[in-house]
């Protein structure tokens, strides 16, 4: 392999050593965190309570304390659901589609996008399961064998939904578990405590850096981001099945499989670039996770933002050039009905903003990328609102249209899963690795031999 | 860990990439078989330098996904087309676009689980926390920036001098002899090993308990059990009488029933026609509703024989010329209202079973009083059906 390793890595002032990025990796795990720190989990905490009791009251009470009605059925549960899928999926395309396209620069963020990846579509997984009203009973979902002797309807994209995500959220976690047996044992033997000691030891498996297993390893890694990458793709694709599949006008289309997916990697990059640029001025790891990172996700930001736009022109032309009344009237009705103010929202914060992203200034200035990833992330919030609510709020029916006001309790929940995501984020960032020291390590100048493939 | 004086193996460290690819490359040179190499990151080249074949981790991959989706895509044609079979959409049982998906999941869900188990478990042999690398000097600084190998004494070539005088020719930063940890043996019967299973098989049993007794009583794991509406013969604080079930108003008819119109009238002018035909089945029907609710008064074949020892008033025969001249209409109306002594049985007995239960007095009746034409006419019947 004679890949230029060293290209647009690591900016340090002078090549650093291999011990020095372990410390500097090493750093929020070993010493106590600062005050701001607490504040940022205080925070997060309260939200993440805010959810709980909020979940609580909708356990004990049932769904009617929503502001579901009887034609918007899937209000704020399923955009939540969705928006979170998505957010989850940049953190697999950064960890297995970068690695097999040798974008070695992703090395710095793979394992922070793919903590996210898990904690995202864990908040994704929850809304399903409360939209429920019983969520114990989420078992009936998979086929096993019951007392009424009947199975899952495997015809059901919701069917489809439960396999996929379910699938994902194990292969992610075993990849990410994979990527992190090598650091837990340098942790393992870096550590003085005795308690750290028994856990890290356990966390990794007795690793040993052998040679023997580097071999088989990194195959194993190669194959699962092979495996992943078609995997990430089918998620969204399945999600998207959930309105495709269905008859309603403004979902029935063609179009949404890779429109749904440019929107998740769109929607994750833009959470990825936003929790990172807290991430490495709170843990001063500027030197790691650097501005041409950034840089670089934010011209994948640029793309996907612009294909996302393209589907919303593509929808409109399409739904005149159908011919279909109904389909026509859905897409006037979005652009100027009642949910015209949410239309409009998300197209401005999704195919506007990101174009400042064309000027490399902008691209690469802090503050300037944190508003437009911010915006992004509401904007992407909204597309799935408006896909789902204004979609049903017009439905064949006309006796049955209506408009969806959400609840307390619905807006308690999406703050929920907002807190449970940065709780998750903050709690990783102090007991994990950050960043994988063993693949920072390899991509570090000098790391390889000097003549590559030496026995040759 | 405790070491014994049984040597392990004789490890060195190396302190730039080059140097230990160099190295491995002159240890596989001299014949070392055990040997292998240790650092924190996997070095390119490093596996040709060694010695080592390509990995075989694929195949484990590609053989556990094609089960897999070859598994999932039976199971849903078993369970939607031959153990429950379901009209769904008007689709065909087996409806392979259907279950493109779930196959493409399930096969890298298959895929991918059983390459990590196999990658751990077969291929790294772990988890191996005591290893006699582990706590050495050695692996604490491969495990950082340093660059490590090591041969094993079971190799047949292994002599410590020469491989020490080898390590040191290659330029190897230090040299490590590692010696095998004391065994240690953990006898099973320790007390703080019985205290841990106690409080593990307390902790399972009080779960399952509360769970199964109690958590699923609550609300609101109660299955709805409790709802705001009445069950059958519960009482009530709302109404006066504290009763949740209600009996209808006054009047109340139900639909398709006209209300019998000589109710409560002793001996109506008029009454009703049968509107029945004393056929096999009707007959059969009114001797059994007969033999169920008039016989023990009137007896077994209506001669006023009761089979109550006189503890109740015995019903009159109805054989006597009285009866045998009321209409048909009569004696339904003192099955349903009621004479002397015997109570209503409107609400015991249908109004179709009523008139069944006439038409089966009338056989008795004529029965009891048979003329001699009646002989001929059964006669003629048993002829006609030979017997």
């Amino acid at each position: 392999m004679s890949v230029d390793y060293s290209k647009d890595m690591v900016l340090f002032d002078r090549n650093p050593e291999l011990v020095e990025l372990e410390e500097l990796i090493s750093k929020p795990i070993d010493t106590r965190p600062s005050k701001k720190y607490f504040i940022a989990l205080a925070i997060t905490s309260t939200m993440l309570l805010i959810g709980v009791i909020a979940a609580g009251i909708t356990f004990y009470y049932g769904i009617g304390t929503w502001g579901n009605n009887q034609t918007i059925a899937w209000g704020f549960g399923i955009t939540n659901f969705v928006f979170w899928v998505g957010i989850a999926h940049a953190g697999t395309l950064i960890s297995a589609i970068l690695f097999l396209l040798r974008q070695r620069w992703r090395n710095a963020i793979a394992r922070f996008a793919e903590a996210m990846t898990i904690f995202a579509v864990m908040c994704a997984g929850i809304f399903p399961i409360i939209h429920l009203g019983r969520p114990w009973l989420a078992g009936y979902l998979f086929p096993y064998p019951n007392s009424m002797n009947i199975w899952p309807n495997f015809f059901s994209p919701l069917d489809w939904d439960v396999f996929a995500v379910s699938t994902y959220m194990t292969v992610s976690i075993l990849f990410w578990y994979l990527g992190l047996i090598p650091d837990f044992a340098t942790l393992r033997d870096k550590t003085t405590s005795k308690i750290k000691k028994i856990v890290y030891s356990f966390f990794s498996l007795g690793w040993r850096h052998s040679n023997r297993h580097w071999r088989d390893y990194e195959k194993a890694y190669m194959i699962f981001a092979g495996l992943a990458t078609p995997l990430v793709l089918s998620v969204h694709t399945v999600v998207s099945f959930d309105f495709a599949a269905a008859i309603v006008p403004g979902w029935h289309s063609t179009i949404f499989p890779p429109y749904f997916v440019a929107g998740a990697i769109f929607s994750g990059f833009a959470m990825v670039v936003t929790v990172l640029i807290v991430v490495r001025k709170i843990f001063d790891m500027e030197n790691i996770i650097t501005v041409n990172h950034l840089d670089k996700m934010n011209k994948i930001i640029l793309l996907t933002g612009s294909m996302v736009g393209y589907a919303y022109l593509m929808e409109v032309f399409i739904s005149w050039y159908s011919g279909v009344p109904t389909e026509q009237y859905v897409a006037i009705n979005r652009a100027f009905g009642d949910y015209a103010w949410a239309y409009w929202i998300m197209v401005s914060c999704n195919t506007l903003f990101p174009q400042f992203f064309w000027s490399r200034k902008i691209r690469r200035s802090i503050p300037a990328m944190f508003v437009i990833v911010i915006l992004v992330n509401v904007g992407m919030w909204f597309e799935r609102y408006v896909i789902i609510v204004s979609s049903l709020q017009r439905d064949f029916l006309p006796s049955s249209w209506t408009y969806f006001t959400p609840s307390i309790i619905d807006l308690g929940i999406l703050l929920g899963s907002f807190g449970l995501f940065f709780t998750m984020i903050l709690m990783f960032t102090r007991t994990l690795p950050v960043v994988s020291m063993s693949e920072i390590k390899a991509v570090v100048e000098g790391a390889q031999p000097s003549h590559h493939g030496g026995a040759n | 860990m405790a070491r014994s004086d049984k040597l392990y193996s004789v490890a060195a460290i190396f302190d730039k990439p080059d140097g230990i690819i160099h190295a491995a490359e002159k240890v596989k040179d001299a014949g070392y078989k055990q040997f292998d190499v240790n650092t924190s990151y996997p070095i390119h080249g490093m596996d040709n330098a060694m010695g080592l074949s390509s990995s075989k981790v694929g195949y484990v991959t590609l053989a556990a996904g094609l089960f897999g989706g070859t598994f999932i895509l039976l199971f849903m044609w078993w369970t939607l087309a031959e153990s429950y079979p379901l009209f769904i959409g008007g689709k065909p049982f087996f409806s392979l676009p259907a279950f493109f998906p779930i196959t493409f999941e399930t096969s890298i869900l298959f895929g991918a689980v059983a390459t990590f188990i196999a990658l751990i478990t077969v291929f790294f042999k772990l988890p191996y926390n005591n290893h006699p690398l582990h706590d050495t000097n050695y692996m604490k600084r491969v495990s950082v920036d340093k660059y490590g190998i090591y041969i094993l004494a079971e190799d047949e070539k292994f002599d410590k001098d020469e491989i020490i005088e080898l390590f040191k020719s290659l330029g190897a930063s230090s040299i490590e002899l590692i010696y095998l940890p004391k065994e240690e043996k953990y006898g099973m019967l320790q007390p703080k090993f019985m205290l841990f299973l106690l409080v593990v098989i307390v902790g399972i049993s009080g779960a399952t308990y509360f769970t199964l007794n109690k958590l699923m009583y609550m609300t609101p794991f109660n299955w709805m059990e409790y709802q705001d509406k009445s069950n059958p013969q519960e009482s009530s604080l709302f109404f006066a009488d504290k009763r949740s079930m209600r009996t209808p108003v006054e009047g109340t008819v139900a639909r398709g029933f006209i209300p019998y119109p000589y109710k409560g009238i002793a001996y109506p002018k008029e009454v009703l026609s049968n509107p029945t035909l004393p056929s096999k089945e009707i007959l059969k029907l009114g001797k059994e509703k007969y033999l169920t609710f008039c016989s023990p008064c009137h007896g077994d074949y209506g001669e006023g024989t009761s089979r109550l020892n006189g503890q109740f008033p015995t019903g009159p025969t109805q054989h006597s010329d009285k009866v045998r001249n009321y209409k048909d209409g009569m004696l339904y109306h003192i099955i349903t209202n009621g004479q002397n002594s015997m109570p209503a049985y409107d609400k015991q007995i249908s109004r179709k079973e009523r008139w069944a239960i006439v038409d089966y007095i009338r056989v008795l009746q004529r029965a009891k009083n048979a003329k001699k034409s009646d002989l001929v006419e059964i006669k003629k019947e048993s002829s006609t059906n030979g017997q």
